[in-house]
């Protein structure tokens, strides 16, 4: 049981550190958030930096330790967040490589490591959101293709992507877990429509997609017709799995500035302030101890991420969300301001115990996956 | 990095564990609260395995081993609810002449000015004049208090982390006794384990848990003031909110003295006074933030 590094890894850090302190400066400023083309650009201008330096592929080939390391060491460095390519480097692209056909593999994951190409990520559905395999997206064969019509929600980046990872209910009289297939669908395929949906923070974060008999190749299909239920669990095991490692990070440098501010403005004479304080340092302290050991057991395990990921979201979602909480308490009025830094993030930070399985989808993972308690 | 047991300190917890459930399985605990005093003889077997010597060098008698095999030992033991000054003894072995053979029981002065098993003891680390005998809440543990300002000295960082562990311990059997129950209990036609609302408080005892092994395990291997002061935060609530949630999956079982679950309760409590403050540990946490920010 150690905390200590390879030399190797050791390495790694320091070349990366380099090169951060290289290019960070060159970068181009943030766009607004409101300007999605902006924004892809950005991102896909971030991650093509990263291709040329040879750390495009870091998500999927290098060790977890690796990953943990490039993860820390850019967040640290305050380098620009993986942004419009996430779904393409984190669910849709280790799909692919994992479940795709050589083609498949050959048409779509160059243009992800190289950020030419945004996805998106079609799952969810107005009467299917935790209840993920109650899906009705229907997908009719006819030919070559798949025609499919319904609607799918809470679509980041959609407005903006160029494929979607796609679920759709391919054999209707199948039970729910089953009858389901994986396809990567073109955004610009006709009878695609999107529409932003405006979050509680005033931005569009998301969409509406609406499918109108769209046709899909079946070439696109990733994994076996009906079988796309088990190929989004390996999908979604990545997203709960080394996910977060970078925000666990960014959270303990937004505490010390909000324990800096309070010095300022006098709420550290508040001993009440200065004890929740520190007790989220205790826990964002915690949460990186329980991520490196998150990540040491999957290296030991071949890199796949456990069913430990949900136990550690359930705690880092409420955690983050107390942070904001405090923020809010040294501002005081102030975190009625919308122009005051972590007022908007205090919004956002609303959707965590929402978003990737809400705290209570999470809760029966953990209850009955690793405590073996029988189903509800 | 290898943030996990290693091969040997696999095989040294799941020894202790069976060692334990040996020499103190649930009939000794009920034995010990029933019968009151501490028992020497167990005392003696556990110096004899290497419980008090254990990171004594081996040239002094001891095993030669580290704080983090320590920490594993000692969570063994809060899993047990083992009673006795262990912590006290096993840091006055090598100082103390026949504490690490068990031979020798030792107390300390610890948080909140008490003192464990204080009439029992052979020798105290500290100034416990006037000391004044209370009613314990913890059947397992006698306590007594000396008066305020004897000894101000606040509790070492090891004796805080090898409390933690323990703490960590005694939250394990919480969870594991919350769940046993929640698959066995039947309510309704279903064991209520079943139910979410049940579920639920299952899941988070091993949230709790599982967060405070990271940092408990973390703190034994760096032994740095900060993680062992967050270390400590955290195992005292996975215990003291664990053995209350524990108690509330039993329903009114949970609310009998025959139920174990008011032993992890109180005992965590005892557990959480002889840390220190809470606030001191708090304040130490919010300060390394002004310190890292600069």
């Amino acid at each position: 049981m150690d905390l200590a590094y390879s030399p190797e890894e050791e390495e790694f850090r320091g070349r990366l550190r380099e090169w951060l302190a290289k290019v960070l400066p060159t970068l181009p400023p943030k766009p607004s958030p409101d300007d999605w083309p902006g924004r892809r650009a950005y991102d896909l201008g971030w991650q093509r930096m990263l291709y040329d330096a040879g750390y495009a592929d870091v998500h999927w080939d290098a060790s977890p330790t690796v990953r943990l390391i490039f993860l820390e060491e850019t967040e640290k460095a305050g380098a620009p967040y993986v942004g419009a390519g996430f779904v393409g480097l984190l669910h849709a692209g280790p799909t692919i490589a994992a479940e795709g056909t050589a083609e498949q593999r050959a048409r779509w994951l160059p243009s992800i490591l190289r950020g030419e190409e945004v996805w998106c990520q079609g799952f969810s559905e107005p009467d299917a959101g935790s209840d993920l395999a109650a899906l009705r997206t229907r997908a009719r064969r006819d030919g070559d293709a798949y025609v499919v019509s319904g609607s799918k929600i809470w679509t980041s980046h959609a407005e903006v992507a160029d494929w979607c990872e796609l679920l759709v209910r391919t054999d209707t009289s199948a039970p729910k877990h089953r009858g389901i297939s994986w396809l990567a669908m073109p955004m610009d395929a006709p009878g695609v429509t999107v529409r932003p949906l405006r979050t509680l923070a005033g931005s569009t974060e998301f969409a509406e997609v609406f499918l109108d008999e769209v046709r899909v190749p079946v070439a696109n299909r990733v994994g076996e017709e009906n079988d796309g239920w088990r190929v989004t669990m390996v999908t979604l095991s990545y997203e709960r799995g080394t996910a977060f490692v970078g925000e666990v990070v960014a959270c303990r440098r937004v505490l010390g500035e909000v324990a800096r501010e309070a010095r300022v403005n006098g709420r550290w004479d508040d001993a009440g302030v200065r004890r929740r304080l520190g007790r989220l340092n205790a826990e964002f302290r915690a949460l990186w101890r329980l991520t490196q050991w998150n990540v040491s057991e999957a290296e030991a395990s071949g890199g796949v991420p456990g069913v430990g990921g949900s136990v550690f979201k359930l705690r880092y979602s409420r955690v983050r969300q107390e942070l904001y909480d405090v923020a809010a308490d040294v501002l005081g009025p102030g975190a009625l301001d919308l122009g005051r830094p972590w007022v908007l993030d205090r919004l956002s930070s609303l959707s965590y115990t929402i978003a990737a399985g809400t705290s209570e989808i999470q809760r029966n993972i953990v209850g009955e996956r690793i405590l073996g308690l029988p189903k509800g | 990095m290898r943030f996990q047991l290693t091969e040997d300190q696999r095989a040294l917890r799941d020894g202790v564990r069976g060692l334990l459930a040996r020499l103190f399985g649930s009939e000794a605990l009920w034995a010990a609260v029933d019968g009151g005093g501490l028992d020497r003889g167990l005392w003696r077997e556990l110096g004899a395995a290497g419980f008090f010597g254990l990171r004594l060098a081996e040239a002094e008698g001891g095993v030669g081993l580290g704080l983090p095999e320590a920490v594993l030992v000692f969570e063994e033991a809060g899993r047990v609810l083992l009673p006795g000054p262990l912590v006290a003894t096993h840091l006055a072995a090598g100082v103390v002449p026949g504490a690490a053979t068990g031979e020798v029981v030792v107390t300390a002065v610890g948080g909140g000015e008490l003192v464990e098993w204080l009439d029992e003891a052979d020798v105290v680390v500290g100034d416990a004049a006037g000391a004044v005998a209370l009613r314990s809440v913890d059947p397992l543990t006698p306590l007594h208090r000396v008066p305020a300002g004897v000894s101000a000295a606040r509790p070492g960082d090891l004796f805080v982390l090898l409390t933690a562990a323990e703490q960590l311990g005694t939250a394990v059997r919480a969870c594991e006794l919350a769940v046993q129950h929640a698959r066995t209990r039947e309510q309704f036609g279903r064991p209520i384990g079943a139910f979410q609302a049940v579920k639920h408080l299952c899941a988070e005892l091993l949230v709790r848990v599982e967060v405070a092994r990271a940092a408990v395990y973390a703190a034994a291997v760096t032994a740095d003031p900060v993680d062992i002061a967050a270390a400590r935060l955290l195992a005292d609530e996975a215990a003291v909110r664990g053995a209350r949630d524990c108690l509330q999956v039993h329903g009114g079982m949970g609310f009998t003295w025959e139920a174990d679950v008011h032993l992890c309760l109180k005992r965590a409590w005892v557990r959480a006074e002889r840390g220190g403050s809470i606030t001191e540990s708090e304040e130490l946490l919010a300060g390394e933030l002004l310190a890292e920010a600069g």
